[in-house]
């Protein structure tokens, strides 16, 4: 480096010291002390004892994480696939040429800034299985609706719930379908193209990089699905809500079990890595950029 | 010819309409539950358990928020919630655009490297870092206080938010800054005098990202504050349910005064966060 190079290296380290001390902090020092904690067995009182990998044996073995993990991947298999076809027909409802759209738009997107703590307590009363509106909706239908919150249904009921906050996934996709040149569009009608033959040759193609960035964001997301479940039923009914996340945060911060939480966080390092990989792997086989070479 | 562009015109109005149809129902759908909250807030107790319920109940009964309030103290909660906020936002707004600043406008080697591994940081689910951050923030004994919520929103406020705002001053160009330097401003002056002033859109937008982020925190508090008197709303109105929460009409007087706030911020901000993602370019 020259002396003026050097000098523009320090400058920029400088401005961005303040990210950079977090990510060491906050990130790095975290992700190799959880690392080596998960080799432990440490409270957070008295010191931590090496047990080598008793605690990953353990994580395989316990009913109540291995509960955990298939309740989060269902969770998972719910919320990412049903997020993105509730966001995605809202977006192509929302960009329709109406006077009025606004109104739609803005109510649409209300409820997905409404604090989950706040929203998990309405839904409580709103799937109240006796004098709670969805069953009493049910019934002038004649339909006796279920019990929302038993082991059954609770899982699909927070999948549901969580619907209400697709507003955040629909403006990604109304911000891409804007973005489709109009011209693809009447030049594919002038071939005769029906609508269901533009929608899934022009628009799903052209979207796809915005449904890249919600499948990252949205699988992430739901591999930590905590403030619905923990509110709503604190894991219950018999566990069956019980989230990995939630599991993790009593082991840690309830019954104190660091160490054995600090291997659940490294096993949702590693399935959040092998899922982000999987997504980030097959892009070549449907993600296009329009406009780029390939 | 004739007929044939007016049958094709009341395809398109049909069409329209059926559109519109669908969105009022959803838009029905989607305010359902904040109607269901609001009509019960105000219902009498034995009005609970009607059939078909009442979606207007009258008289008001205005009672259930006295009486949440007695169990509730919403002002307290109110007032810890906005000093969170208000720390987080102050954290985000001196140290983010900084930050973005040396990730857009100066010429450093390295830079695209740091750049990157900031964007891989948003592929870490946060669960993977909270044991030992805990415990950092355990061993400065800040435990039950607000500055583990706080402090770290002066490192950055977070890659999400510092890609936002570097997109940004991508847009402002080069020459802008140059000509500064070659009048001799160094670059804290140049980012001071020069990008922050032009920086003011996207600046509001990361509070909105901020405010959302810090006031509809759940997880933070609940590992980091242990007594009542500190709770944020994100606490309180959970710790009134869990107790109360049977009492549906003051549950849901609780609920609608914590769900106030988040109203009011919308009315200000709903253009911008629904307008906003277009200047951002998020979809890259």
């Amino acid at each position: 480096m020259t002396k003026i190079e050097r000098k523009e290296f320090i400058k920029g380290l400088l401005f961005i010291s303040p990210w950079l001390i977090g990510f060491l902090v906050f990130t790095v020092y975290p992700i190799f002390a959880s690392l080596y904690m998960s080799f432990t067995e440490y409270s957070v009182v008295g010191a931590s004892k090496w047990i080598g990998l008793a605690n990953y044996k353990k994580l395989i073995t316990d009913f109540l994480s291995l509960k955990a993990i298939s309740n989060t991947l269902y969770y998972a298999a719910g919320l990412v696939p049903v997020g993105l076809i509730v966001g995605l027909v809202l977006a192509i409802l929302l960009v329709q040429p109406l006077k009025e759209i606004l109104f739609y738009r803005t109510t649409i997107y209300f409820p997905s800034i409404v604090p989950a703590f706040a929203f998990a307590t309405i839904g409580v009363w709103f799937f109240n299985p006796y004098i709670g509106f969805m069953n009493n909706l049910l019934k002038i239908f004649g339909i006796q609706g279920p019990f929302w919150l038993s082991e059954q249904w609770v899982k699909r009921t927070i999948i549901l719930m969580a619907q209400w906050g697709a507003g955040g996934t629909a403006l990604i996709y109304m911000a891409a379908i804007r973005d489709i040149p109009r011209e693809l569009y009447e030049s594919a009608e002038l071939d005769g193209a029906s609508a269901w033959q533009r929608f899934w040759h022009i628009t799903v193609p052209m979207i796809s990089p915005a449904t890249l960035y919600y499948l990252v964001i949205a699988t992430l997301g739901a591999l930590q699905i905590f403030d619905l479940p923990n509110i709503m039923t604190g894991g219950g009914p018999a566990n069956s809500s019980l989230s990995f996340v939630m599991y993790l945060y009593q082991n840690a911060f309830r019954y104190g079990y660091m160490g054995y939480a600090a291997s659940m966080a490294w096993i949702l390092f590693v399935i959040s890595f092998i899922l982000t990989m999987l997504i980030f792997g097959t892009t070549r086989y449907w993600v296009f950029y329009y406009g780029a070479r390939r | 010819m004739l007929e044939l562009f007016k049958s094709k015109e009341k395809r398109a109005f049909l069409f329209r309409n059926l559109v519109r149809l669908i969105l009022i129902f959803i838009t029905f759908i989607y305010i359902l539950p904040f109607i269901w909250m609001l009509s019960t807030s105000f219902k009498a107790d034995r009005e609970l358990y009607l059939f078909p319920p009442k979606w207007f109940p009258w008289p008001l009964v205005w009672e259930n928020y006295n009486k949440a309030l007695q169990r509730f103290p919403f002002f307290k909660y109110l007032r810890n919630s906005v000093i969170i906020t208000g720390g987080s936002l102050l954290g985000v707004l001196i140290s983010c655009p900084l930050v973005a600043y040396g990730f857009s406008k100066i010429r450093w080697k390295g830079r695209d490297f740091f750049f990157y591994l900031m964007l891989s940081t948003m592929m870490l689910p946060g669960a993977v870092t909270i044991i030992p951050t805990f415990m950092i923030f355990k061993t400065l004994g800040w435990i039950n206080t607000y500055l583990p919520l706080i402090v770290p929103s002066f490192l950055g406020g977070g890659a999400g938010l510092i890609f936002l705002v570097r997109q940004f001053f991508n847009t402002i160009p080069d020459d802008l800054v140059d000509a500064a330097r070659v009048d001799g401003a160094g670059d804290l002056q140049i980012y001071l005098r020069v990008i922050l002033p032009l920086a003011k859109p996207v600046l509001f937008l990361i509070s909105l990202f901020t405010f959302l982020g810090a006031w509809n925190n759940y997880f933070g508090p609940l590992i980091y504050l242990t007594d009542e008197s500190k709770y944020p709303l994100a606490l309180g109105l959970p710790t009134f349910f869990s107790l109360y929460g049977t009492y549906w009409n003051q549950m849901m007087a609780c609920a609608t005064m914590t769900v106030i706030p988040t109203i009011i911020f919308f009315v200000i901000a709903q253009r911008y966060l629904i307008e906003g993602i277009k200047i951002t370019g998020i979809k890259e």
